[in-house]
Order: structure tokens, then C-alpha cells, then sequence
């Protein structure tokens, strides 16, 4: 049975790479509603989570629940169709389609049009409307012509949310969204995830501490593999094991 | 080489296909009508490969086997049943279609150069089978006297009529090819293309993608064999040898891959050059090899990729100054 609120959870996932244990006994409850932190050093396992998460790894043990239903090691695709979208750490996108276009194979994937190699390109014009709404709440209305491969860092990731929030995900995974941006362009980003996570889950990996403070109703800090503490930001910063282990002297 | 070219140009008024099929028509009065059958059968080939390489990130090298698997099919539906001849093409057609299916299962999640070597091994495998099966196929001689039969009640025996009746199912089978790319089907091949990851993390089921544009594929190449037996009147071996499969590797990257009409150049320009240094030189492949490095050194994206990459540069420095 599903806990009441919980939408998402790992339980005691475990991943090694030829012996090397890179995920230990990770148990993450991810509510409903709620934006949900991941945080931890470099090579914490963080992504590889994210990978279990989405099925791109099967764990080497422990399960993952997605709405009362295991979906341990079902494929990329199929967790997609389920509701659980991700992106990735490094920006993803469609390089030489266009900007519209990008969003549109989104769009398009929950309809049955993909797999008619026989009509005309011209009936996903039905999408186009909603792409570039799409593409305006991101910001980016006026390159939907241009090649992807043509924007600057910033606005390749903006295109990578769009597409992502094309899916209408009940849960999206964003690895460091934030990740080589501008103070800028973080802030600006930084109410893009606010705004999209109104009524969704978001699980959010991201080393900038003031933008994790600011989003995250729940943080779970990793290292090493194994979950060190779970809280709110309050919590986890004043946990001295946390403070040891990774923030240091660097936060605030 | 990377792909590019055609990105910006859907909508637009098709001139270069238009140059082409002008082209097309002029040719057997421009070349003598066997060449210029030739190049329109292996064009069509090179279309029919680089739905794949172009524009799902595939590169096979073993599509000799549906190209000459099927012209020994559709030879020998030809020598020895009272089949009309376009029923002897669909079936070759058919025999690529299959084996398109069974060669796909087994290689189609296989990524990169292991794609290439699986379709090569595979490819050997069927050109083990025709030095084998000698009382069909002919062994070492080929398959020979094969009648071309009568394209609906068109005696085809002229050859600058058997030249018409081929041009015309280029045409058809180019004009489906790209529509195939040019559909919401083409949009997810070329999405796999760009970020395969990334298309299945939008729940595409990739593998199927990649096989349905694999039989995609075969099937134009098988009907390309098809009608390359019927009009030599015979096939042989080296159609289903790996060298064959190269060749249309050289003819996509020569045109350019990645753009619909690229191939077309790619085949003529690789077949008059080949039938001009026939007669100038001993040793054509070598040379030929030579242009061949030269050509993609000099024009990465190949000869119609680059062409049309410059023009939308223009055109989009052009509008800016506007
Ligand atoms: N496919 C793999 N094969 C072998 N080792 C891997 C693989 N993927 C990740 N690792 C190792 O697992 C550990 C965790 O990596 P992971 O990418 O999950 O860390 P991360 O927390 O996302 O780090 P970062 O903050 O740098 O993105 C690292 O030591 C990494 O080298
Ligand atoms: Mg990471």
C-alpha cells in the first residue's frame, strides 16, 4: 500500500558499479506537492539516484514505488509514459531541430501521431499553440524558429525545462538545472522551477545552497552513497555531521 | 560529418528537387541510357540508405544484402515464374521487408560501430547463402538473361524507355521517402538522431523507431535492386558483397547526408567518375578513394549539405540586413 502523501519512494536502493558501491540503502520519501532537494558532494551518487529513479540504471538492489506500484527497473520510456520525467545533468536537447520543434516531439509523444511515417509533418501544427506558450513562460518566444544548437547556455537549459514540462509530469527529476549559469539567469531559472511546481513534484539535485533554501520544502543530503540526514533546510544545516561532511564553511 | 541542411527549407517551394527531375528527364539524352539508368537505380539506393544514416544516426554496413539480395529475388521471380515484372519488384521488396524485420531484432540495440559490424556480419551471411544456393543464384556467373519484361503493357526492351519507366518509380519512391522524413514519424527519427537519451526519456520506445526506419530503408534499397536487375538483365555476386555496401556509404556522404537530395549527387557523381576513370586508369578505386577523402575533407557536410548550409547562411545574413 501507498503511505499516505508519498508519491515517490526509494527503498533501500542500492547501486555498484564492478564492486564499487555508488548508491548505499538510499530510502527517499518524496511527497506529494512538495519540491524536494537532493544535495551532497561531488560523486555523492546524486545522479545515479536520478538514473535509478528514471530506469536509465536498474538497481543492483532495493525498490522504488511510484504511487503505491513498483516500477523497479522498468524501462526509460515506459517510467516516462508513467508521469516521472527527468532531465539531465548536462543540457539535453534536440540540437539541430528547431526551438519549436524541440518542445513539439514532447508535445507529441502522448498522441498517436509519432508513428504515422505517412501523413504530412503539417498535422502537428495542432501542437504549435501550446509549444509556444511553452516556450514563452520560459522565455524563449523569440528563437522558437532558429536551431537549438544555436542558444546560449542559459536558454539551451530554459529549452531543456520546457521540454520537460511539455510531458505534464506528475513528478520531474532536474538534475542541477542551475549548473553554469549566471547569477542571472539562476535567478530567473530559479522561478521557473517555482512557478512549474505548483501542483507537481520535483525532485531537485542542486549544489547552489541559496537556490536549494529557497525552493526545497525537504532536503536529503547525500554522501558517499548513503543518506547522511533528511530535513528542512533549518534542520539540515544546523546538523553538525552535515555541516563536517559537506557545507563546511561555504554556506551563506 | 555531421548532418544539417534541410532544417530551415521545409515549406519552401522545392527548386532543387525540381533541377533534379528536369535533370532527370534529360538525362538518357545527356549520357547513354544505361549509365544514366544506373545512376537513377543506385540513387534511389542512396535515398533509401540515408533515411537511416541521415536521418536516424544508423550507419549500417550491410545494406548490400537487401539491395542485392533483392535483385537476386526479384531475378529469380523473374526467370521462373509468369509473374509480371512489377510483382517480381514487390517481392523483392517483400524479401527485404523481411529480413529488414529479422536482421533489426537482432541488431537494432546495438549502438555505434557494433551496429555497423552486426549488419556487416549479417550481410556476409547472405552473401555465403548465394555462392551456396548456385542452382538459384548462379554462383560465381551470376544470375543471367533476365527478361525485363513489360511495365504495364510497356514493352520495355528501348532502353531510354526502360529509362522513363524506372525514372518514374524513383520518383514516387523518392517522393515517399520524403514524406517519411517529413512526417511526425521523421520528427521522432530525427530527435533519436540528435539525443537519443533524451528521446527515450520522453517516453519514445526508441528501438521501435529505429527498426521501423530500418525495414524503412530496406524497402526502398530492396525495390532499388529489384529494378537494377531487370534492367541489366542480370545480377551478380558483388551486389550483395560488402564492397556494395560501402559504395552507397560513399555515395550518402559524398551528397551529403542528412539532406533528402544529397544521395542523388552522391550516386551520379560517384558513377560518372567511376565510368570515367574506367577507361583513364587502372586502378579507378584508388583513385576514386582519393576524391572520395578529399571531397568530405573539403566539404564536411557533402556536396548538397554544404551548398545549402551556405545559402541559408546567406539568406539569414541577408535578413538581418533587411
Ligand atoms: N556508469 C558508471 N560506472 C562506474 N562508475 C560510475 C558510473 N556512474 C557514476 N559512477 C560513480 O559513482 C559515483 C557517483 O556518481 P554520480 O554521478 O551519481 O555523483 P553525483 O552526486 O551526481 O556527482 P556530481 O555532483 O559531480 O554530479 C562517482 O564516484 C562516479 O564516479
Ligand atoms: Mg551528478
Amino acid at each position: 500500500m501507498a503511505e499516505p502523501g508519498v508519491v515517490l519512494s526509494a527503498k533501500g536502493l542500492c547501486k555498484d558499479f564492478r564492486g564499487f558501491r555508488a548508491v548505499n540503502d538510499v530510502c527517499i520519501d518524496v511527497l506529494e506537492g512538495t519540491i524536494h532537494a537532493l544535495i551532497g558532494p561531488n560523486g555523492a551518487g546524486k545522479t545515479t539516484v536520478f538514473n535509478l529513479l528514471s530506469g536509465f540504471l536498474a538497481p543492483s538492489s532495493g525498490d522504488i514505488i511510484y504511487r503505491g506500484r513498483r516500477i523497479t527497473s522498468m524501462a526509460p520510456p515506459a517510467i516516462a509514459r508513467l508521469g516521472i520525467v527527468r532531465s539531465f545533468q548536462i543540457s539535453s536537447i534536440f540540437p539541430h531541430l528547431s526551438v519549436l520543434d524541440n518542445v513539439k516531439v514532447a508535445l507529441q509523444s502522448k498522441s498517436e501521431l509519432p508513428k504515422r511515417f505517412w501523413v504530412s509533418e503539417r498535422t502537428t501544427s495542432r501542437f504549435d499553440a501550446r509549444a509556444l506558450e511553452l516556450l514563452e513562460d520560459v522565455g524563449l518566444t523569440s528563437y522558437a524558429y532558429g536551431l537549438a544548437v544555436h542558444l546560449s547556455y542559459g536558454r539551451k537549459r530554459a529549452l531543456e525545462l520546457a521540454i520537460s514540462m511539455a510531458l505534464e509530469p506528475s513528478v520531474l527529476l532536474l538534475d542541477e538545472p542551475m549548473a553554469g549559469m549566471g547569477a542571472e539567469d539562476v535567478e530567473s531559472m530559479t522561478e521557473l522551477v517555482r512557478g512549474f511546481a505548483k501542483g507537481r513534484t520535483v525532485v531537485l539535485v542542486e549544489h547552489n545552497l541559496s537556490v536549494v533554501s529557497a525552493l526545497s520544502d525537504r532536503i536529503t543530503v547525500l554522501q558517499r552513497g548513503s543518506v547522511l540526514t533528511e530535513g528542512t533546510y533549518e534542520e539540515v544545516r544546523s546538523n553538525p555531521q552535515v555541516i563536517d561532511a559537506y557545507l563546511g564553511g561555504q554556506h551563506d | 560529418m555531421r548532418a544539417g541542411g534541410d532544417q530551415v527549407s521545409s515549406g519552401k517551394f522545392d527548386y532543387l528537387g525540381l533541377a533534379l527531375l528536369v535533370l532527370g528527364l534529360a538525362l538518357p539524352w545527356l549520357l547513354y541510357p544505361v549509365l544514366a539508368t544506373n545512376i537513377v537505380v543506385w540513387a534511389l539506393f542512396a535515398v533509401g540508405f540515408n533515411l537511416l544514416l541521415g536521418y536516424t544516426g544508423l550507419l549500417s554496413f550491410g545494406h548490400a544484402m537487401f539491395f542485392g539480395g533483392a535483385s537476386y529475388i526479384t531475378g529469380i521471380v523473374m526467370l521462373h515464374t509468369h509473374l509480371p515484372m512489377p510483382a517480381a519488384l514487390l517481392t523483392g521488396v517483400a524479401f527485404s521487408i523481411g529480413l529488414a524485420y529479422l536482421v533489426g531484432v537482432l541488431s537494432i540495440r546495438t549502438q555505434g560501430i557494433y551496429f555497423a559490424m552486426i549488419t556487416l556480419a549479417i550481410a556476409q551471411v547472405i552473401y555465403f547463402a548465394v555462392t551456396v544456393f548456385i542452382g538459384w543464384t548462379g554462383g560465381e556467373n551470376g544470375l543471367q538473361a533476365v527478361p525485363r519484361g513489360t511495365f504495364f503493357g510497356l514493352p520495355l526492351e528501348n532502353d531510354r524507355v526502360m529509362y522513363y519507366a524506372w525514372l518514374v518509380i524513383a520518383v514516387i519512391a523518392v517522393a515517399f521517402v520524403k514524406r517519411v522524413i517529413h512526417s511526425p514519424f521523421g520528427q521522432v527519427l530525427k530527435a533519436i538522431r540528435e539525443n537519443e537519451q533524451r528521446a527515450r526519456s520522453l517516453g519514445y520506445n526508441v528501438d521501435h523507431y529505429k527498426l521501423m526506419a530500418f525495414i524503412l530503408s530496406a524497402a526502398v534499397s530492396g525495390l532499388a535492386g529489384g529494378m537494377l536487375v531487370v534492367h541489366q538483365h542480370f545480377t551478380v555476386m558483388d551486389n550483395v558483397d560488402w564492397q556494395t555496401s560501402g559504395e552507397v556509404v560513399m555515395m550518402t556522404l559524398l551528397g551529403g547526408m542528412g539532406t533528402v537530395y544529397g544521395p542523388i549527387i552522391g550516386a551520379a557523381f560517384y558513377l560518372l567518375l567511376s565510368d570515367r576513370l574506367a577507361v583513364l586508369v587502372n586502378a579507378p578505386g584508388v583513385v576514386i578513394g582519393l576524391i572520395f577523402i578529399l571531397t568530405v575533407l573539403l566539404f564536411r557536410r557533402g556536396i548538397v549539405g554544404e551548398i545549402m548550409g551556405r545559402l541559408d547562411a546567406r539568406r539569414a545574413r541577408g535578413g538581418q540586413e533587411a
